[in-house]
């Protein structure tokens, strides 16, 4: 609390003698009362998963999606502020598609995270606006194979598109978490929002690294995750949301799709029998973040 | 100066020489989106039972010269419908992106809906249509073929001017001459259309290639054929002429040394 009456957290874009910038720690508080959100990258593709908070029980179930399609390869989601989850979608499509006017070709997860970052960055640094109240996670796959250019339609020399490194393999699935302050990382599994304590202790028990999980294994894991990170919450009514991005000759050929509703039921039914299995033992409770995080609290 | 308003305020003819008009501004319209430039020959479709056979050979034109041997004018839509391009290669291109930003748009909805073919002719028809208004159009003929929304086969055409029409078969160029009317003697309307197998209407369109390339200067041997049904897009894009015969070059007489 040694920041109240400082009047360094007053305005956005303003250091605090100890070098923090209190409006962006703000930022993350909205964030972390977000329904839980989580990615996780497999090895033929990535899952996408929202723990969508039911509101009201006058809203339309499955309408008001959560996960938002960004390009025909690559989709997002948020936890925290939902309209500032919906201007950051629309901006990431205003950047994939201005990324295929200019250069003709899909824009790889990699550029769009960076694009992304740096426009939330931008948001720390004015005193007109705030900071973006989500952390985003954004997953695509970027084509394993030589793409022909947008509108292109002869063959092109045989030996294809130059700069290529022998023996060294491109495309493939990726995965980045976005934060208000605009830091971004690729990750192997993401999580943010309320259970994100919870979602992150079990994804890190998939030993991701390793690059063994199947997709289909992907979306099973992620719908438990979501209901183990609800678990703490019951009271609150939800809905699970998942999207998923195989490769090319997997599933959904590339594209972002929802995860169809024969295979949604099923992840959930194992889901919910996995919960009821390990009822009786205790959850790893989630931390409440150390005191550093009171100081920020007015 | 002299008694005609034409030449006051300028240099005198007897002194300085005739004025060089070519230094004088071009104050008209832009003329570069006039004409086509690079071209691509006939599109022909035919309707079968389930679905459309559609067909257009791999060569683009530069004027009478065959200058791109390998251009894909087959392009497909999500799936759902293939769009044969003839007239203007670049404008191909152009349209080709447009429909790809369009089918990208069309997955942000959740719905799942996707645009069928015969949304994605009206949305086509109405492209060239703005643009031929704005004096700058388009410079293509094009076939949309697929199935509708109740699955029922599909195909239209689409031209520079916004014009559109259907019929059980259709062709672009060259083929609306030569490849139409063997066509048409195979299905003169949709009941006979809706009579025909696949494998009859393959055939058919097979044999309008052959035509086509026997008689149309400015066409291939190579050629792209695409079966479009409820189940999906079955598009070959190396497809070669087979059984050709040039027999009937020889008793052509009036060209060239064979005057009679």
């Amino acid at each position: 609390m040694t920041s109240i009456g400082t009047g360094y957290d007053l305005t956005n874009s303003v250091f605090s003698p100890d070098g923090r910038n209190f409006q962006v720690e703000y930022a993350v508080k909205a964030v972390e009362n977000g329904g839980t959100s989580i990615g996780i990258r497999c090895k033929d593709g990535v899952v996408l998963a929202v723990e969508k908070v039911i509101t009201s029980k006058l809203l339309k179930p499955g309408a008001n999606k959560r996960i938002a399609t960004i390009d025909r390869h690559m989709g997002a989601v948020s936890s925290g502020l939902i309209p500032d989850g919906r201007h950051f979608v629309s901006r990431a499509r205003e950047e994939a598609a201005s990324w295929r006017k200019v250069y003709k070709t899909p824009i790889t997860t990699s550029d769009l995270a960076n694009r992304m970052g740096g426009y939330l960055q931008a948001y720390t640094l004015y005193s007109s606006v705030r900071p973006f109240g989500i952390t985003a996670i954004v997953g695509g796959w970027d084509s394993e194979r030589e793409l022909p250019v947008d509108g292109q339609v002869g063959s092109g020399p045989s030996i294809g598109a130059g700069g290529k490194v022998e023996g060294k393999k491109y495309g493939g699935p990726g995965l980045y978490m976005i934060e208000p302050s605009g830091l971004y990382w690729g990750y192997y599994g993401a999580a943010t929002g309320k259970g994100r304590q919870t979602a992150k202790a079990e994804l890190e028990k998939l030993d991701l690294a390793a690059g063994k999980l199947s997709l289909e294994d992907g979306v099973k894991e992620a719908a438990k995750i979501i209901y183990i990170a609800h678990d703490d919450n019951k009271d609150k009514e939800f809905e699970l949301e998942m999207t998923w991005i195989s490769g090319l000759d997997g599933p959904t050929k590339g594209r972002h799709e929802e995860v169809p509703k024969d295979i949604l039921e099923e992840a959930e039914r194992l889901a919910k029998k996995a919960l009821e299995g390990d009822d009786d033992e205790e959850e790893i409770k989630e931390e409440d973040k150390p005191a550093e995080g009171d100081k920020m609290e007015e | 100066m002299n008694h005609l308003p034409q030449g006051w305020g300028r240099p005198r003819d007897d002194v300085y020489g005739a004025y060089d008009a070519s230094y004088l501004q071009n104050s008209g319209p832009n003329q570069h989106t006039q004409q086509p430039v690079v071209t691509g020959t006939s599109v022909v479709a035919l309707k079968f039972k389930e679905g459309v056979v559609i067909a257009a050979d791999n060569l683009a034109s530069y004027g009478s010269l065959a200058r791109f041997t390998d251009v894909k004018r087959l392009r497909t839509f999500a799936d759902a419908a293939v769009v044969g391009f003839g007239g203007d290669v670049s404008d191909m291109q152009y349209l080709d992106r447009l429909l790809t930003s369009l089918d990208t748009e069309e997955a942000y909805g959740t719905t799942g809906h996707t645009l069928n073919a015969h949304n994605l002719h009206t949305y086509l028809s109405k492209v060239f249509y703005k643009r031929r208004s704005e004096f700058n159009p388009l410079w293509n003929q094009v076939l949309v073929a697929g199935v509708d929304q109740e699955k029922k086969p599909f195909l239209a055409s689409a031209d520079l001017l916004g014009t559109t029409f259907s019929a059980p078969s259709l062709a672009t160029g060259f083929g609306a001459h030569l490849a139409q009317p063997i066509l048409r003697t195979l299905a003169p309307d949709e009941e006979a259309a809706a009579g025909l197998s696949k494998e009859q209407a393959v055939e058919a369109i097979k044999e309008c290639m052959k035509v086509l390339f026997y008689r149309d200067a400015r066409s291939m041997d190579k050629y792209s054929i695409a079966v479009v049904t409820k189940d999906g897009i079955d598009l070959r894009e190396n497809e070669k002429l087979e059984a050709q015969s040039w027999a009937f070059a020889e008793k052509i007489r009036g060209y060239g040394t064979q005057v009679n």
